[in-house]
């Protein structure tokens, strides 16, 4: 199998661990994989890249495989993720500024979800009624995690996302320079941009994911079906592979050597003491402050985290539909099913025990509203009540 | 370079976003050589959206490596901040089109509904000018390692000639010899004395 050779894209962050390890350490060799990773710039290039064939498979943001199935704002290209590359590891982080503003109107670190929002509902109203210009905030891609929790978060602390604040679109490398520049007040990414933010003194950390959503769904390993179809064998190596790379990123031991890796620029360039944070579950919510242990705030590997699970690709569709990227159809939800690919995992890591033997699950976030894969129109119902 | 001479289109407004400042400048003069006289380049992409919405582009053609792609493609789906839809690419049915592009390392997007013919020139001419510049940039790295290397086997051999009383004659035999010997390039062997010589001083 290795006279051939398997090429991923990757985007540098925090959530590539498990492709550079298994680069790295042996696991892809393992499994008789000749894997080569290329470093991306933008996620429309990962898309594109899977698309034409230059990339066999990527790291690939959820709702961007479900996008290129449904055809929606871009080319029908029917996806399959056979693997979830981690759960967790997102922030919000919003400038020295506006937290000041917050902090005058209640807002403490680490306080609720609810408590924040209310705060940060106070301050965007008493703009208004100055005739300020609204905030704005950033995230990375439309079809993400970080724009479907950054808008949640906003829109169960009644900011409605599209009418009372800026929502915009920045790569994460330059997320930071945006915000010292007060191009942006806010912004939703993955680690790790939000500790360097704060590293550098220009935000701080108001929400880590696992307050909105403790063990939320982020990205996935993305190949075309045709792809998967034409490429069993590869396929399931790479899967396995992934496996074993996502099980070391895990253990405690190796996340000081699993920093020093993705701190060389050819992963994600980033110091490895900032990387550490995110790895460790130890954020700085602020600069100065004290590391705060966020347990299971980044999770590669434990609790089923590499388990594609049909229900995550589920609640991103219903965020698609609840924010007009794309209108439901009950016929959407079959593809949207087939997109995520349990029987594959299963398929692939047979021999391993601990694998969840259903597809879908119930989730709740901060809010307590259930998420009832089964019953979309009756979630997105509750959604616009609440 | 044979290129196919479209019908002149003094109206179409095309916008190229690039921050590489001679692969910019070759595409737009091919655009205005094929009669594209509505040509903005866009190098600065602070207040991308701002500009965009000004120049009110027909055609968007960027550069892969650019990390503003993202943005672009999140401001087509808002459909306030532009005043006509985007679509991504040329035409969604052209999947040979846009392996080209993507090979070529170019991406482009049109106003939804404007006729394929009007755009595919266009893309065509990119598609065309940026391999045209891989190319150039290939022999522009490939003469400055040669150039590198020669550099490189002089030191090293300045270095031989120094500390062994060599001839340049010789010290050129001793480097080839040495080469051929561990089965390596000559600029190798001779980057190794190099930095052997630097460990010494």
């Amino acid at each position: 199998m290795s006279d051939v050779t398997t090429v991923v894209g990757f985007i540098p962050l925090l959530d590539c661990a498990p492709l550079a390890v298994a680069a790295e350490k042996g696991f892809a060799a393992e499994e008789g994989l000749d894997l080569r990773l290329v470093r991306e710039t933008s996620w429309a290039n990962i898309r594109d890249r899977v698309v034409v064939g230059h990339f066999d498979a990527a790291h690939m943001l959820g709702p961007m495989a479900i996008a290129s199935t449904l055809g929606v704002g871009h080319l029908k290209v029917p996806m399959a993720a056979p693997l979830s590359l981690g759960l967790g590891g997102n922030a919000i982080t919003v400038s020295l500024r506006v937290w000041d503003l917050m902090v005058s109107e209640g807002a403490a670190l680490s306080a609720s979800p609810r408590a924040l929002g209310e705060a940060l509902r106070n301050v965007v109203r008493a703009r208004e009624r100055a005739n300020k210009q609204p905030f704005t905030f950033a995230m990375v891609y439309p079809f993400s995690a970080h724009n479907y929790e950054l808008r949640y978060w906003l829109a169960a602390s009644g900011i409605d996302p599209d009418r009372d604040v800026r929502l915009l679109v920045i790569p994460p490398p330059l997320l930071v320079d945006a915000m010292r520049e007060g191009q942006i007040d806010g912004f939703c990414v993955g680690e790790p941009w939000n500790s360097v933010a704060v590293s550098v003194g220009v935000g701080c950390i108001v929400l880590p994911t696992t307050a909105v959503w403790p063990l939320s769904p982020e990205k996935v390993l993305g190949c075309r079906l045709e792809w998967t179809q034409r490429h069993p064998d590869r396929l399931q190596a790479l899967v396995r592979s992934l496996f074993k790379a996502a099980l070391w990123c895990q253990q405690p031991q190796n996340h000081l050597e699993l920093a020093r890796l993705l701190s060389e620029p050819r992963f994600v360039g980033a110091p490895a003491e900032i990387l550490l944070r995110g790895l460790s579950n130890r954020l700085c919510l602020q600069r100065g402050g004290e590391a705060e242990h966020l347990p299971e705030f980044y999770v590669p590997a434990a609790q089923a985290a590499t388990f594609p699970w049909v229900s995550h690709a589920l609640w991103f569709y219903s965020q698609m539909v609840r924010w007009g990227q794309v209108a439901f159809d009950p016929e959407h939800v079959a593809q949207v099913r087939a997109t995520y690919r349990p029987d594959l995992y299963r398929l692939a890591l047979a021999d391993t025990t601990d694998i969840p033997s259903a597809d879908t699950k119930i989730d709740a976030l901060f809010d307590g509203v259930h998420f009832d894969p089964d019953d979309l129109p009756a979630y997105l119902k509750l959604l616009s009540h609440s | 370079m044979p290129e196919a001479r479209p019908k002149t289109e003094p109206s179409l407004r095309v916008l190229i976003v690039d921050q590489n400042v001679m692969r910019a400048s070759i595409l737009e003069e091919g655009l205005r050589e094929a009669g594209y006289l509505n040509v903005t380049v866009l190098r600065e992409m602070h207040n991308l959206m701002r500009r965009i919405v000004d120049i009110d582009p027909e055609v968007i053609v960027i550069d892969l490596e650019n990390p503003n792609r993202d943005v672009l493609e999140q401001m087509f789906q808002v459909s306030r901040v532009v005043r006509r839809p985007i679509a991504m690419f040329v035409d969604r049915s052209d999947t040979d089109m846009i392996v080209a592009a993507v090979d070529a390392g170019v991406g482009s997007y049109v106003v939804d509904g404007l006729k394929k013919e009007r755009v595919k020139a266009v893309l065509d001419m990119a598609i065309t000018r940026f391999h045209a510049f891989n190319k150039l940039r290939e022999e522009l790295d490939n003469a400055r390692q040669a150039l590198d290397e020669r550099k490189i086997v002089e030191r090293a051999k300045g270095i031989l000639m120094k500390q062994r009383g060599m001839s340049e004659e010789a010290a050129y035999a001793l480097l080839r010899k040495a080469a051929m010997n561990e089965n390596r390039r000559l600029s190798e062997v001779a980057q190794s004395v190099v930095t052997a010589s630097s460990l010494f001083k």
